[in-house]
């Protein structure tokens, strides 16, 4: 006979509360086309996407880094719902094809069986909206998740106007809820140089590229559209400081690395004079920093950070999974590539080089990049003295860290945006750190919920009987319990007996 | 974490020879039974196949507050001294509050806390007002509760990074990375472990390496009885600081940090499958609604927070769920330690208890004889299948 553990998850799981042919996650081009095609050849198909985001979520730049620069009709949720639609006119044919189209709807979780998961009925996907959370199980799933932006942060990143390239196309285009007028671009590859074009097609000025290698990454023929239109590209120059004021970013200073062979950049020949005589025919455009000669200021409103992407792989990464027979992903999901990590590594070393020791690295717990240099703990807790010996680089002598050590040690990435803002730089530090490439360090891992979920929304409130009648605090041996007098006592039957399981404090 | 990363990184150069004292395992368990050893001045090196506190020591509700142990009066008369003693904060924060909503689980743990008071620890009863006073993120729908007033809670991750700094500040060596693959005996004594980067000799060794304890010592021929589980928590973002942050209740257990969030985790488990490289993924599963939903009541003013993440661990329990701590008769120079699921709170007690089997072959400050192995000897094979633990 079996014996059955009732306190084990086995069988406790439910079954998914809808079942689709194929759920496609993201109604971008790409998942909207897959659906209509899938609802054309005759599938029942769910696409979910979870724009309109709430004003909330976006103020703590989930998914995109939207950087505070979007207006008050972002606050509208019918406003940006209608948008959302008007944005992308093939959801019409969606809808009309028979797809079941639920916007405002994120996905939070995927859960497929594996080697330490087995009690799953079935792989199902967590969705959630304003309401509630659903599972809905499927056939075949396609991420069409697109890619998030690659964040890497400077001296006075954290305020209002810096932002990401995919934040900044998001409210300019998903939500028309932009507020920037005069943007500074960080990079000039082909996401820099379209960033570039977009803003200028929609009417908003392009003050200058910056470019910390010697040369324009992006195809030449986006980089000759963006020079036609007047718009300096600005080689071998990082970030010298962000100027600001209560509104947020006020403009930019450039320096040029003080060893741009050093900061992994190409030796730089830029003509330093020719540029300045170039740049300072306009009024708006570069200009000279007062009383600095190596330095150029820039008055912009937002600075775009457009270094590269990451595909937005979170649920499969929070999953432990990887692309399956059933699941696919789509899109710039499956087409983006980060950019090379060399280059990336190259900008974090020439931004860090400028950037204040306070210079906060991790934006939700607040981690300056001293702290974590240092792997101190948050500032609400004493530092014993014995901290001071402690840094990085003490801490990398006793082997190989992973960022998720930094993690738990500093706090960054431990907060509500799950790292996606700092992820990549504390990555780039414990390369530097280590004298190791980029591209071997591990990255801060993902967890379900990939998003940020309300626990009232979260929620099973239509808990199985099973699940509830099997729930102990802990694993429900009433042994484990048994204050230690009492065993091998006549008293241990009787307390096992009496007390049972739920007995952990 | 892949060879190749650790290869990049590591200096084979100082690999140490030998040492008085190898510990298998850079677990809490393990980590303090070291540091315990290094302050009596002994030659420590801790080996571990991963990062310190990357298993179960890492991954736990911080509760500090066993009455069943015991190791309890120790456990309660260290905790308030281990931030000075390990020179790095812990967070450790005193006292408990367990509220309920169910009059079943109040009487319940009334019950607990009656029995905490006959053994001398004071446990007050707290009424629905008393506990909405106590806990305001409750409301009416809790029906009372218990004010323990002792115990506590900290960071788990904290304190076993502190426990690795205050060993290393000792002089005494962790090697991550680093597992052991073999034991090695001559004379009916352990004399040396190996690993991928040599062979470390020792005069006595320590197995507290979770649930691969079992695997490393059964070539010595002995008997060390485990099954493996994942359990799951969550975490909110942070809500307003209540007085007494280790509150828990409504079938969870967990704190509130210091920074705020909420952390909690209870309910099924799974048991898995476990090998010497230890679990192949720490997957959560839909059970976070669950999670979820118990946090909602328990906290009704916090549920519209956000939970940010939710993860699982892998505990190790032995078949009557109690620890065992105890010196092997043959090899007579090993000592085995496992806490069995229950570990991180009574930490700073076992590695005491540890250091005194390994230097003195018994406990100086407690009976711990009924945690000994031998009351496995007459286990049956199949003593998982028997529990349903089978993964």
């Amino acid at each position: 006979m079996t014996v059955r553990d009732v306190h084990a998850i086995d069988g406790k799981l439910p079954a998914p509360d809808a079942r689709f042919d194929v759920v496609v996650v993201g109604a971008g081009s790409a998942g909207t086309a897959a659906a209509i095609a899938a609802a054309e050849d005759g599938a029942s198909v769910l696409l979910i996407d979870e724009n309109p985001v709430p004003g909330a979520l976006i103020g703590s730049d989930a998914p995109y880094f939207y950087g505070g620069r979007m207006t008050a009709a972002l606050q509208q949720p019918a406003r940006m719902l209608e948008q959302v639609f008007t944005s992308n006119p093939a959801l019409e044919t969606a809808f009309a094809a028979g797809v079941d189209v639920r916007l405002g709807t994120c996905a939070w979780g995927l859960y497929v069986n594996g080697p330490a998961l087995r009690a799953l009925p079935e792989p199902m996907l967590g969705l959630a909206d304003a309401e509630a959370a659903t599972m809905v199980g499927f056939g075949r799933l396609l991420l069409a998740t697109g890619a998030r932006d690659l964040v890497l942060g400077f001296a006075g990143w954290n305020q209002p106007g810096v932002m990401g390239a995919q934040g900044f196309a998001a409210l300019l285009t998903r939500y028309d809820a932009l507020a920037s007028r005069r943007i500074v671009i960080l990079g000039s590859g082909a996401l820099a140089l379209e960033t570039a074009l977009l803003a200028l097609a929609r009417g908003i000025a392009v003050a200058a590229l910056v470019e910390v290698a010697d040369v324009v990454q992006g195809p030449a023929a986006l980089a000759a559209q963006v020079a036609a239109a007047g718009v300096p590209i600005l080689l071998g120059h990082t970030v010298a400081a962000t100027l600001g004021g209560i509104d947020g970013v006020e403009g930019v200073t450039l320096t040029r690395p003080p060893s741009p062979a050093q900061a992994g950049a190409q030796s730089g020949n830029g003509d330093w004079d020719a540029l300045r005589s170039l740049t300072e025919t306009s009024v708006t455009g570069p200009r000279p920093a007062p009383g600095k000669d190596n330095e150029l200021e820039i008055p912009c409103d937002t600075i775009v950070l457009a270094l590269g992407l990451a595909p937005a792989t979170e649920l499969l990464d929070a999953a432990g999974t990887r692309p399956s027979e059933t699941i696919s992903l789509i899109g710039d999901a499956a087409t983006v590539n980060r950019p090379d990590p060399a280059y990336l590594q190259a900008w974090a070393t020439a931004l860090g080089q400028h950037a204040p020791p306070d210079t906060i690295v991790c934006q939700c717990e607040e981690v300056t990049r001293t702290d974590l240099l240092g792997v101190q703990p948050p500032r609400y807790l004493d530092r014993p003295q014995a901290m001071a010996a402690r840094s990085l680089a003490s801490l990398l002598n006793d082997g190989p860290a992973h960022p998720d050590q930094i993690k738990r040690l500093t706090r960054a990435g431990m907060g509500a945006c799950q790292g996606r803002r700092c992820r990549d730089q504390v990555a780039c530090l414990l390369a530097e750190q280590q004298g190791v490439p980029l591209a071997t360090v591990p990255i801060a891992s993902f967890r379900a919920p990939v998003r940020p979920v309300p626990l009232g929304i979260l929620a099973d409130w239509q808990e199985s009987t099973a699940m509830t009648a099997g729930w102990d605090v802990w694993f429900g041996i009433p042994t484990q319990w048994t204050p230690y007098a009492m065993i091998g006592t006549a008293e241990e039957a009787e307390h096992v007996a009496g007390l049972g399981g739920n007995m952990h404090v | 974490m892949s060879r190749d990363w650790a290869a990049t990184c590591m200096s084979e150069a100082d690999l140490p020879k030998g040492a008085a004292v190898v510990v298998i395992g850079a677990g809490v368990t393990g980590l303090s039974a070291a540091w315990w050893l290094a302050r009596d001045g002994f030659d420590v090196v801790v080996l571990d196949k991963g990062i310190v506190g990357w298993e179960a020591s890492g991954r736990n509700g911080g509760g500090a507050s066993h009455y069943q142990s015991p190791l309890f009066a120790e456990e309660q008369r260290l905790w308030p001294q281990m931030d000075d003693l390990l020179g790095y904060p812990t967070e450790y924060q005193r006292e408990r509050i367990i509220i309920q909503r169910d009059p079943d689980l109040l009487d319940h743990y009334r019950a607990v806390g009656r029995m905490c008071s006959a053994m001398g620890y004071r446990v007050d009863d707290l009424d629905s007002q008393q506990a909405q006073d106590m806990v305001p993120l409750t409301d009416q729908s809790c029906l009372g509760g218990i004010h323990l007033r002792f115990g506590g809670h900290a960071n788990p991750q904290r304190t076993v990074q502190a426990y690795a700094w205050a060993l290393q500040d000792l002089g005494e060596r962790i090697l991550q990375h680093c597992p052991a693959l073999s034991i090695e005996t001559a004379g009916g004594k352990v004399v040396a472990v190996d690993t991928p980067r040599g062979r470390i000799a020792c005069d006595a060794l320590v197995v507290a390496a979770g649930p691969q304890s079992g695997m490393l010592l059964a070539p010595l021929g002995v008997e060390f009885p485990l099954a493996s589980a994942r359990a799951e928590m969550i975490v909110t973002e942070p809500a307003p600081l209540m007085r007494i942050g280790g509150v828990d209740g409504n079938g969870l257990y967990g704190r509130q940090t210091l920074r705020g969030n909420l952390a909690f985790g209870g309910g099924p488990h799974e048991w898995i499958d476990m090998d010497e490289a230890g679990p192949k993924a720490r997957p959560t599963s839909p059970l976070i609604r669950n999670l979820a939903r118990r946090v909602a009541e328990m906290f009704p003013k916090a549920a519209h927070l956000n939970v940010i993440r939710s993860w699982a661990g892998v505990i190790e329990n032995t078949p009557d769920g109690r620890p065992i701590l105890d010196r092997l008769d043959h090899p007579a120079n090993v000592t085995v330690a496992t806490m069995s699921g229950v570990g991180f709170g009574l930490s700073p007690a076992s590695g005491h208890a540890v250091r005194d089997l390994v230097i003195d072959g018994a406990c100086s400050f407690a009976d711990i004889t009924k945690l000994g192995l031998a009351r496995f000897k007459n286990l049956e094979p199949d003593w998982r299948e028997q529990r349903g633990w089978a993964a």
